[in-house]
């Protein structure tokens, strides 16, 4: 155990920790959507980030960036990734929504059907971009460094990145703007109706399926953005990559409490900070066993998470 | 009159397990000896032991025959261990409707216990003779492995289930995900497991591998393919038994509504743990059969996607029907290295002949239609597509 390399940086490690916590924030988003509308953990999540990572990928590769371009192309390379990556994870959602869990609601199954069906869904992803790219090594794919990492404000011994403050913003401009539109509008109020009772919302006159079709794209189009955010940060993909970010933004949002989409951000900047935090103070290979003893300790002792579970808000 | 006709036919027509019951002891007890005899006598398959006689027909279904064939008997012995994990996984997903996702991590920890109190190169088996003033040739003996397996992936099934097996199921699911997975990262990372680099030499039956091995030898595969299959024998005698128990009947109530069975005076918990328990044990004696046959185990091969296949295995075959999971593994097994064999896979590039390679995107693309077209699996248990049929009609309001 390290400590003074913990105490003598705290600032610097807790800032690293909510730049990594934000990812996991937006891919956590996801779960929670789908939980707080449907009670059910969309294992396939995990890989709807994985597809946008790839897409990302392609788009950079496809128009020929080059490495570390001038900062009006650059910011012109991580808009349209992100576009293109909000685009390709939120088809992927809705694709799996329509293909997959839609026939087994119309049955009413069990959701030990879901599930599986969910791993079914997950493990085919994985193995189509697995086998069919990059030559089918499976090995990491690298893409073009789109910034230069470098030092944009140091305040107090504090070195905040421009890549960790892009992260940052970008994170909490999308959690504002789902908060509103969940909270605000015509159709976040289907949501929440939908979350609360579906089959009272349904004699309401909302259109469940539609809703459901909503969130699953709204889930993707988060994780499309934690796509291109890790990929302008780590700069590779690789196929079975859905597998820990899952994993860590699963247990970010039971962590926040599932199905709040406030305890998902909670939760996932909480996840990176307690992790870097231990990363530091043990060797560093024990990280993903990490977040999964938080998921259980969590489970253990606060299942309803830190801010407890609510979409809908009123459910007593 | 055709209408007529045939509503008689179809009173007449009566399913396989009707027309099974109705057989006299004697007669299915001869069925069922048939069966095991003819199990004992498949690797021999083709052949009539002890001449030179060949049946037409069955040596087809082999897999050494044509070209870059795999050996039977490797074959056969495999389809037996995976039998084995699906009956195992089958008590924990088919009966009591619990989806473990880290069954590998039992697999795992019945290999490794195997592998690092029976290996004369393990640092464990190593660390206890320096400290405990043993001989300088000293390893557990096989025998007592298996029940060192046994007991350790039991009380390792307990700790995990204790903390988890209170919450809903899909958390469940996660949490073993993240169990299979921890499993494998320890074995990695510390240096007591061997590391990355594994562990060789674990013993079987007869000690030690070694090709002086009278039955148990690496070249010939036939004396492991009948152990595991007395393993199996034993394991389907009893769950069997368990099955038909008030055990057994607690744990379709469980998996049927756990309220209604908690409101009937069970207790939900500790039979889920039991099964949890119980599952996990058949899981650590398939693994030490593994290790044992393999005589060399590494992390690597413990991976994520095994515990995925294994759910396959058992959804796709039938959960909660023994026939059925096993039915799932043997096709899950022996069908790639088949088509292999039959050359059936040569139009594809070259990279995609290898069964590893497809296999588990097939299978789970497999799931995923069996799950929406046939959710009960190909061998269903009556009672639970019953089960199934009857929640799809209380559908609810704009489904």
């Amino acid at each position: 155990m390290n400590f003074d390399a913990l105490f003598d940086h705290i600032g610097q490690h807790t800032v690293d920790g909510l730049a990594k916590g934000a990812i996991y924030a937006l891919v956590a988003l996801g779960y929670t959507l789908v939980y707080g509308v449907l009670r059910l953990i969309n294992f396939a999540h995990s890989e709807v980030f994985m597809v946008g990572t790839f897409a990302v990928m392609w788009t950079w590769i496809g128009i020929g960036a080059g490495n570390t371009p001038s900062i009006g192309i650059a910011i012109l390379l991580l808009v349209l990734g992100g576009l293109v990556g909000a685009a390709a994870s939120g088809g992927t959602a809705v694709l799996v929504e329509l293909v997959a869990y839609r026939h087994l609601r119309r049955k009413n199954a069990p959701s030990l059907v879901f599930l599986i069906t969910a791993i079914g869904v997950s493990l085919s992803l994985t193995e189509i971009f697995g086998i069919f790219t990059g030559n089918g090594e499976r090995k990491i794919q690298g893409m073009p460094t789109i910034l230069n990492q470098s030092i944009a404000i140091d305040f107090l011994g504090v070195e905040i990145t421009n890549l960790q403050l892009i992260v940052l913003a970008a994170a909490f401009l999308m959690m504002i703007g789902l908060d509103q539109f969940i909270n605000k509008t015509r159709y976040g109020r289907g949501v929440r109706a939908v979350a609360q009772n579906p089959d009272t919302a349904a004699l309401m006159g909302v259109n469940k399926d539609r809703v459901i079709v909503l969130i699953f794209a709204l889930g993707g189009l988060m994780a499309g953005v934690a796509a291109v955010l890790w990929n302008m940060r780590y700069g590779f993909t690789r196929f079975d990559i859905g597998f820990v970010i899952g994993l860590k933004a699963f247990t970010a949002a039971v962590l926040g409490g599932i199905g709040n989409l406030r305890g998902a951000l909670v939760g996932g900047l909480l996840l990176g900070v307690i992790e870097v935090y231990f990363a530091t103070l043990t060797a560093s290979k024990w990280e993903d066993v990490f977040a999964f003893i938080v998921l259980v300790v969590v489970l253990m002792f606060r299942p309803t998470g830190l801010l407890g579970e609510s979409l809908g808000r009123a459910r007593a | 009159m055709t209408a007529n006709e045939n509503t008689v036919t179809k009173k007449k027509k009566r399913s396989f397990a009707d027309r099974w019951n109705g057989l006299p002891g004697w007669s299915r007890f001869f069925w069922i000896m048939g069966g095991v005899i003819f199990l004992f006598y498949l690797p021999e398959l083709g052949n009539i032991p002890g001449t030179n006689l060949e049946i037409p027909g069955l040596g087809f279904l082999r897999t050494d025959v044509g070209v870059g064939g795999s050996d039977w008997d490797s074959i056969l012995f495999r389809c037996a261990v995976f039998v084995l994990i699906a009956l195992g996984l089958n008590v924990v997903v088919g009966l009591a409707g619990l989806l473990d996702l880290g069954y590998v991590g039992f697999f795992a920890i019945g290999a490794y216990s195997v592998a690092l109190f029976g290996s004369q190169q393990s640092p464990v088996v190593k660390l206890l003779r320096a400290n405990f003033d043993l001989a300088p040739d000293w390893a557990l003996a096989w025998s007592w492995c298996i029940l060192l397996a046994i007991v350790l992936t039991m009380f390792s099934g307990v700790l995990l289930g204790w903390p988890t097996l209170r919450l809903r199921g899909d958390y469940l699911a996660i949490v073993t995900l993240g169990f299979g997975e921890i499993i494998r990262i320890i074995a990695r990372n510390s240096t007591i497991t061997g590391g990355p680099d594994g562990i060789t030499a674990i013993p079987g039956p007869e000690g030690a591998p070694n090709a002086q091995n009278k039955y148990f030898s690496i070249l010939d595969q036939k004396w492991w393919y009948w152990l595991a299959l007395v393993a199996v024998l034993v394991v389907i005698l009893a769950v069997r038994r368990l099955e038909n128990s008030r055990v057994g009947r607690s744990w379709l109530a469980i998996r049927e509504d756990e309220d209604a069975a908690a409101v009937m005076g069970v207790h939900g918990f500790k039979f889920k743990l039991w099964a949890f328990a119980i599952g996990a044990a058949i899981g650590g004696l398939s693994g030490l059969l593994f290790a044992s046959q393999q005589a060399f185990i590494d992390p690597s091969q413990f991976n994520v996607n095994l515990s995925i296949l294994f759910v396959a295995m058992v959804v796709v075959g039938g959960a909660g029907n023994m026939a059925g999971a096993a039915l799932g593994a043997i096709l899950l097994t022996y069908l790639p290295e088949r088509l292999r064999s039959l050359g059936a896979l040569e139009f594809l590039p070259e990279r995609f002949q290898d069964p590893a390679e497809f296999r588990y995107l097939l299978f789970g693309l497999a799931m995923v239609v069996v799950m929406i077209l046939r959710p009960q699996g190909l061998l269903p248990s009556k009672r639970r597509a019953r089960e199934l049929k009857d929640r799809a009609q209380e559908v609810p309001v704009n489904g």
